[in-house]
């Protein structure tokens, strides 16, 4: 009999290689207790969370627990059922009112993550004669969107305005044209020239969908995101977003102008045939929504934070993903592998929580220690923050 | 020079750039096992290849070549 597990074989042997060197595992961390939106306890030791992705700290905020807690106490602990038949409860229809409200757009359909949220969306909107042009960094849910659905998928170089015109040139005529963008990617922290290629996007005729995971909350005048920053929302059809990252808890969503869009929820397998969110998630994430909506003063903050670690690891002397501090993300780059799960660990050692990211989550086979900000890190844990990252850079041989 | 014989031309030459290991590249050559490319060399290969031929080779078509002579066969037939 063959085994169907030999396909994992290099994998495997790997991180046995890795392992074997005597370095914590990475990707096995537990957080035994969580103090704040950025302090834990890890292997018994006080942490600074800088990997969380928790860019305006609402984990903790008074208001969103206290709404999860009365959701809970009048509406149970879960839906037990699907949107459209027995899931989609008040605080369902509340959660897409104030996502309608954040983005000022006419229609919000909620997922049960972000990641469904792109598989749906994309796998539904794009068929079989269709095509979709995509960055070739896109997130894995965004491929996978594309792997479900029908349609003709062609990449083009990131970021590369000219390499997307001249592909949606070549799309036979009157074929139908989706292209999907992210405002921030994830992976170096760049940011999507939007306005350049939206303007290119609707010039060809295609439709525009732009994943702002990253920069909701924080990027934008309203914290609407990069396409906000860049003027051109009022040109973008979809706007795809997730509650895990800025709002604070899980959960993904779709807002749209689109007259039709409604007709989305039956037709949308990813929103159709799964469990909705239960009630405490929605209705922290409501409330996490419209404290959003005012909260320009952190996101201020925040970009002071960002700005501060980008300029301090400049100076120690590593080596970043970007010349300029373009989001919350600062991702340093390691040589290799090996080097960046030693530095992952002296960091942890300081009391550093950072990500570890490594291929092929990450563009050109790069290994990164990818840092999130919080708009709650304080100056002084920032400061704590570099002194870390230069006692262990020293430590592993990083920077001199 | 027959269509076919022109088109293989071209793209062995474009190849070429490409071929680090310095494969001798026949029809039966094979891009991931043979010239062992990544998924950014077959980004560029085939962005230059698209250029060169003012077609859309997409993913899915990508996912049905292996060999220079299937890639051949392929653009012979968007070409028509």
């Amino acid at each position: 009999m063959s085994d169907l597990f030999s396909k994992f074989d290099p994998l495997i042997q790997q991180r046995a290689a890795l392992l074997k060197s005597g370095v914590t595992d990475p990707f096995n961390l537990v957080m035994e207790k969580v103090e704040s939106p950025t302090v834990a306890l890890c292997n018994g030791k006080r942490t600074i969370l800088l990997g969380t992705y928790n860019y305006m700290g609402m984990t903790f905020d008074p208001d969103v627990v206290a709404a999860g807690k009365k959701a809970l106490d009048e509406f149970g602990s879960g839906t037990t059922g699907s949107r459209v038949l027995n899931g989609t409860y008040a605080g369902h229809r509340a959660v897409e009112q104030a996502l309608k409200d954040f983005y000022g757009m006419d229609h919000a359909m909620v997922f049960s993550t972000g990641y469904q949220a792109n598989l749906g969306i994309i796998s539904t909107i794009a068929g079989k004669e269709d095509y979709i042009v995509l960055d070739i960094d896109s997130h894995a849910s965004i491929y996978d969107g594309c792997a479900m659905g029908n349609a003709q998928i062609v990449p083009f170089r990131h970021n590369d305005i000219e390499a997307l015109e001249k592909r949606l040139k070549r799309i036979p005529e009157g074929a139908g044209k989706l292209v999907v963008l992210e405002g921030v990617y994830s992976m170096l922290g760049d940011i999507a020239p939007l306005k350049e290629m939206v303007a290119v996007s609707k010039a060809n005729g295609a439709m525009v969908l732009v994943d702002e995971a990253h920069s909701m909350g924080f990027i934008g005048e309203n914290g609407r995101g990069v396409a906000e920053a860049q003027g051109v929302i009022g040109d973008v059809d979809f706007i795809i977003g997730t509650f895990s990252k800025s709002v604070g808890t899980v959960g993904g969503f779709c807002v749209s102008n689109h007259p039709k869009f409604e007709i989305l929820r039956l037709v949308c397998r990813p929103y159709v045939f799964t469990a909705s969110l239960p009630p405490s998630v929605v209705a922290t994430a409501a409330t996490s929504i419209r404290k959003l909506m005012t909260s320009s003063d952190k996101r201020a903050h925040l970009w002071g934070n960002s700005k501060r670690l980008h300029a301090g690891l400049r100076q120690l002397g590593f080596k970043l993903g970007t010349d300029e501090p373009q989001s919350a993300i600062i991702a340093v780059i390691m040589p290799d592998l090996e080097t960046g799960a030693a530095m992952w660990e002296a960091l942890l050692n300081e009391g550093l929580y950072v990500n570890l990211a490594r291929p092929p989550a990450t563009p050109a086979g790069m290994t990164l220690l990818r840092c999130s900000l919080c708009a709650l890190h304080t100056d002084d844990q920032v400061g704590e923050i570099l002194g870390m990252f230069a006692a262990a850079g020293r430590a592993t041989g990083c920077i001199s | 020079m027959p269509d076919r014989q022109k088109t293989l031309a071209t793209v062995l030459q474009l190849i070429e750039p490409f071929n680090k290991k310095g494969v001798a590249v026949t029809e039966d050559t094979r891009f991931a096992q043979d010239l062992e490319w990544d998924s950014l060399t077959v980004l560029d290969f085939v962005a230059n290849i698209e250029d060169e031929f003012d077609v859309i080779i997409s993913m899915n078509m990508q996912a049905e070549i292996e060999t220079v002579g299937q890639l051949v066969d392929a653009l012979e037939k968007l070409k028509a």
